[in-house]
């Protein structure tokens, strides 16, 4: 099998960037600014925004921890569309690469945006395991079946990354609508046999910014890093919603 | 001025430990958590395989078992006190986080599915036991999940995005901590009855690993400027699936559901190393044996150095269900289809078993003897207890970070609510002020990103998987000349909001003290004992090692050793083999 192996080494390359930058203690606009790296052919972008970062503009303003696509910090708008940049490789791209921050909220600086309003949408359909109060609760773990836990497994996968709902053409311009990734979340709970607290999330949903704002554009399925079916995740719960089949 | 406020309890650190210590110390005092992360993109999150704990829900087992395996899987090292109480309260940890709603894989009749891992046996090492409770190959992402939306749910209060920077000490005890707020470049001052770290590790300072960006050792940091002593810095474990040049982790479960390790003549290498248990050996042995087959030149690929993780055998449908995330690593990242080929993998930096001193109740202690800082308390990596003595088992860190998050909680709950607020002086923040101030000062001549590099790259070839008084003498000078360098770098961006050229600089002098660390401990242990090994010192001495060590840095600079007996218990050390 050792022979077979595919070269993994291969040659260096230039990568140009344009990248939309806007430092608040300095910009009046936001404007973009270009930028050539050297890059490794397995490089991620995320690798060559730290190249900038590290060696040309230490300005440069970007959030990013794991990177491997699992943390959910560096969601961007890479070449138009929403991603994680620590999860597309550089060889991919069409050149120049343009990046931008995710939209639908507020720029602080340069690729960093204001996530409060995302979490506040996240917080308020109570993204929490509701059970009964008068349940007693059973000394060992709760009793479920695979097919039970297979039913919202997609939905667990969910890492808050925000590059669903800032792709939402709706969330653009309702900033009131709770968005995709809440939904998500929702689901998540809606749908896990444990949880009795389905219909006050369903309650919260059927109102004028929940679920029914969804016009199934299906943006936030294509930019999920994590390959949740969003769109789908959102029409199952729009369903129950509708005919209160829990 | 900085910003004031004022708290019971306030936690460092934001991932599996500070918000499993959060939930228990939010419902009975007031409490904050600061973190220099959104709580959800903490490395608890990137933990796949499992969270072991001796349920017997598939196969016969017991905690005792488990505490046996803990022992002889951290070469001895442990304390067998500390290990008795993780591996008993493990049980209930399990059953409170599915409780809590954690989505749990299931067996076909409902209950908590387990599965193999590495150094996890039964009946003390007769066969490997299905111990690892799971959740696909996400554990750690449903765990910090589970426990970040029951913290949302029980209203606990957040300083996201805050990075700590000093400890208050009065007297000898913990009166508060120092941040900076990213978002503005402001200081806050947090005055607290008692102060819980849960910073995570400092895996940043390797060039190969599987660490965030952000593990950077931040809380050990601050405490070492302190003068306060960090154990068992020596010990750094190398996991043996890391992806090759990147060093992504590939889950132990990837073993533990029959993978296989391959050397270039195709042979599985691991039955030369481990007859019994092979390639479930726990990680240091297999991240040696790694090593080896590299430099006696079995090593695969055009350079020859890299070892094959086999899937190609298993069935299709196990790997799609059971191990997801880390075949798309495979495929994203390197191109390479684990259905049908082998995934390259080397050795990559993991997990620190050294850290912060505590007791079983995360109490931080003051010296050697056992003495404690009032008011101080730490958990999960940036902690040592010691639970995973020189070598720490796959799975035992997610059941590490809930059960002494969850006790150091506790501590520092009553800690408060039966002690007063300790006078702090009104200008506290004004060091950090001023060494903040510094930092932009002169203009030096280089970028702190070469200095990092150089730092990476000295500490894996010289102080990694295998080490020598020589490597580690060329580390330890290595490591004065980049200290000198760093006090010349300066911060070129001078901006107050996201200014994250500062907060780099300020995490690299973190990491260059943690190295510091490592070395200086590392040379002094003349033995080898699980993840520390020494080529030039190759067996491990009973005698004279048996003994945590305890390095600390006074205000001149001199780095000083101390040792601590191992507590021992049922568990006498016999020859490691597998």
């Amino acid at each position: 099998m050792g022979q077979e192996q595919q070269e993994l080494s291969l040659t260096k390359m230039e990568v140009k960037l344009r990248i939309l930058r806007f430092n608040p203690e300095r910009d009046t606009e936001a404007h973009f600014e270009d930028y050539t790296v050297e890059a490794e052919p397995m490089d991620r972008l995320l690798d060559c925004l730290h190249k900038v970062k590290w060696y040309d503009d230490g300005s440069l303003a970007l959030r990013r921890s794991c990177a491997h696509g699992i943390c959910g910090s560096d969601a961007m708008v890479i070449n138009g569309k929403n991603a994680l940049a620590c999860k597309v490789l550089v060889q991919d791209l069409k050149q120049p690469i343009t990046v931008e921050p995710i939209r639908g909220l507020p720029v602080i600086k340069d690729l960093i945006v204001d996530m409060e309003p995302f979490f506040a949408g996240y917080r308020a359909v109570k993204p929490w395991l509701i059970t009964d109060d008068h349940e007693r609760e059973p000394e060992r773990e709760r009793l479920q079946s695979q097919l039970d836990r297979e039913r919202y497994d997609d939905t667990t996968k969910c890492i808050l990354c925000a590059a669903c709902t800032t792709s939402c053409p709706i969330f653009w311009s309702d900033e009131e609508y709770v968005g995709p990734a809440a939904i998500v979340n929702a689901h998540r709970f809606i749908f896990d046999s444990r949880d009795s607290g389905g219909r006050e999330r369903l309650e919260i949903l059927s109102q004028k910014d929940g679920a029914y704002k969804c016009r199934t554009a299906f943006n936030c399925t294509d930019a999920c890093p994590r390959g949740i079916k969003v769109t789908q995740a959102i029409q199952e719960v729009k369903r129950a919603a509708l005919f209160n089949s829990l | 001025m900085a910003h004031h406020h004022t708290y019971d309890a306030v936690i460092v650190g934001a991932g599996g430990a500070g918000l499993r210590a959060a939930l228990e110390a939010g419902s009975k005092v007031k409490t904050a958590v600061v973190s220099k992360l959104y709580p959800t993109r903490s490395h608890t999150g990137a933990a796949q395989g499992g969270m072991c704990a001796a349920l017997a829900n598939v196969e016969e087992d017991s905690w005792e078992w488990h505490a046996f395996d803990t022992v002889k899987g951290g070469d001895f090292l442990a304390d067998q006190d500390a290990v008795d109480v993780m591996c008993k309260e493990a049980v209930t940890s399990v059953l409170e986080l599915e409780k809590m709603g954690l989505p749990f894989n299931r067996t076909e009749d409902g209950r908590i599915d387990q599965r193999r891992f590495g150094g996890h046996t039964r009946n003390h090492g007769e066969a490997p036991v299905k111990r690892a409770c799971y959740a696909a190959d996400r554990t750690g992402h449903m765990i910090l999940q589970t426990l970040y939306q029951q913290c949302n749910k029980h209203g606990v209060e957040f300083y996201d995005e805050f990075f700590v920077l000093d400890l208050l000490m009065v007297e000898g005890s913990c009166a508060g901590i120092v941040a900076y707020e990213i978002a503005t470049g402001e200081l806050h001052v947090f005055h607290a009855k008692s102060v819980l770290f849960a910073t995570g590790g400092y895996g940043k300072m390797f060039k190969i690993t599987s660490n965030a960006h952000t593990l950077t050792g931040d809380g050990p940091g601050v405490v070492y400027r302190k003068g306060l002593p960090l154990e068992d810095m020596e010990f750094f474990q190398f996991h043996p699936t890391g992806l090759y040049g990147l060093g992504i982790l590939l889950s132990e479960a990837a073993r533990g559901e029959g993978g296989i390790l391959r050397n270039a003549d195709g042979e599985r290498f691991m039955e030369r190393y481990a007859p019994t248990i092979k390639d479930l050996a726990p990680r240091d042995m297999v991240s040696r044996a790694e090593f080896f087959e590299i430099k006696e030149g079995r090593g695969v690929g055009p350079k020859k150095d890299y070892v094959l993780l086999d899937l190609t055998h298993l069935d299709p449908h196990v790997i799609e269900t059971k191990l997801p995330d880390i075949t798309e690593f495979a495929r994203t990242y390197l191109n390479v289809e684990p259905l049908k080929e082998g995934v390259p993998i080397v050795p990559t930096a993991h997990y620190a078993m050294g850290g912060i001193p505590t007791n079983v109740d995360a109490e931080v202690l003051r010296d050697h003897t056992g003495q404690t800082v009032p008011g101080f308390y730490a958990a999960g990596e940036c902690a040592c207890v010691s639970v995973h003595g020189a070598n720490r088992l796959g799975t035992n860190s997610l059941l590490d970070i809930v059960v002494f998050g969850r006790r150091g909680g506790l501590a520092m709950a009553e800690h408060a609510s039966t002690s007063k607020l300790l006078p702090i002086p009104e200008d506290a923040a004004k060091p950090t002020e001023e060494w903040l101030a510094s930092l932009y000062d002169g203009g030096g001549p280089e970028f702190s990103a070469n200095i990092r590099a150089r730092l990476q790259e000295v500490m894996m070839d010289k102080a990694s998987v295998v080490r020598t008084d020589e490597s580690l003498g060329d580390a330890q000078s290595e490591l004065e000349a980049l200290q000198k360098r760093y006090s010349q770098a300066r911060v070129r961006d001078r901006s107050k909001i996201f200014n994250t050229e500062v907060i780099e600089h300020i995490e690299l002098g973190f990491l260059l003290d943690m190295a510091e660390a490592l070395v200086v401990s590392a040379r002094a242990r003349t033995e080898s004992r699980g993840g520390h090994y020494r080529e030039d010192h190759q067996l491990r001495e009973d005698d004279h090692w048996l003994k945590h060590s305890f390095i600390s840095r006074s205000g001149d600079g001199e780095t000083t050793l101390a040792y601590k007996d191992v507590t021992m218990g049922r568990y006498e050390p016999v020859e490691r083999k597998y």
